[in-house]
């Protein structure tokens, strides 16, 4: 990988979070028309993001509520 | 994408109220408010469910001895992240010895595998075997991750909170909290390319150029 590129890979996180300033955002961009590991790697975090926020919420289980609840002396709510 | 509900400071403020008047419904309020991230915050620090809800239940217990000492110079959820990540830092530090792997049968003195719980297998096995499957590969990924990324991850990208509130709960600046962010993006799609990424991946090579992973984050 280029030095450019680990130079960039610092602002990768902004850009994904849309946090960027323009000008920095449309220098990425040109960057990755040209550069297939930058696209691959833009491509893969963004999907990495994707399945932890689809997919990595657990759901407290309906027992554990209960005994919290239970703990906490308080009825619990439907 | 914040999952917990945000009634800005003027439901907050009622709420906190409530709680200081002992009223039980504001309590069941802020459990049913805040008890599903305290949750998934425990859950990734322990990588365990049994020490994710008795983290869960010290947060609250914590909370609701300590709420007449709340001074609203933070919000009452920054103010419970911070109890529920310190309990689960404490139960981290108080840990011994392993505690049992889920995936180690449980055998009789016959040696025959005692079933755990009997249920119906509603919906579609084949279905939820590959949702659970990549829920495993999921936490699995976090769990590697050094313990000051994990929070931040989770608090970011799990729960949605913003990089301001993820500051304040782990007291850390911004650009910290932003960096770690970074770094523990990077570490988990490096994780994930091992199951994801076909034998050819281009980016196998490219990532070897990266820094490597958790040297700079145990330097923050």
């Amino acid at each position: 990988m280029p030095i450019d590129c680990k130079e960039r890979l610092g602002v990768l996180s902004d850009y994904l979070n849309g946090e960027l300033d323009d000008a920095l955002c449309r220098e990425i961009e040109l960057h990755l028309v040209e550069c297939g590991d930058c696209r691959i790697l833009v491509d893969t975090l963004q999907q990495t993001i994707t399945l932890y926020r689809t997919h990595g919420h657990e759901t407290l289980p309906p027992d554990a509520r209960e005994r919290l609840y239970a703990v906490l002396k308080l009825p619990a709510p439907h | 994408m914040n999952r917990t509900t945000d009634n800005g400071p003027s439901g907050e403020a009622a709420l906190v109220a409530g709680l200081k008047k002992g009223d039980p419904a504001a309590f069941t309020e802020l459990v049913e408010r805040y008890s599903e991230t305290i949750y998934n915050l425990a859950l990734r620090m322990t990588n365990n469910p049994q020490e994710a809800e008795e983290v869960l239940q010290d947060t609250f217990i914590s909370a609701f001895r300590a709420v007449n000492r709340f001074e609203g110079r933070s919000r009452l959820s920054t103010w419970l992240y911070r109890i529920a990540y310190n309990a689960a830092l404490m139960r981290l530090r108080r840990r011994e010895l392993p505690t049992e792997s889920l995936d180690e049968p449980l055998l009789s003195e016959e040696g025959e595998p005692l079933p755990r719980q009997l249920a119906d297998w509603t919906g579609d096995p084949g279905r939820k075997l590959l949702e659970h499957e990549l829920r495993d590969v999921l936490a699995e990924a976090v769990a590697g991750l050094p313990e000051g990324l994990r929070a931040v991850f989770v608090l970011r990208d799990i729960e949605g909170l913003s990089t301001a509130e993820t500051a304040a709960v782990l007291d850390l600046t911004e650009t910290n909290v932003k960096v770690r962010l970074h770094r523990a993006r990077l570490a988990l799609r490096e994780r994930l390319n091992a199951y994801f990424a076909g034998p050819g991946d281009a980016l196998a090579g490219a990532v070897q150029d990266l820094p490597q992973r958790g040297s700079y984050a145990d330097r923050l």
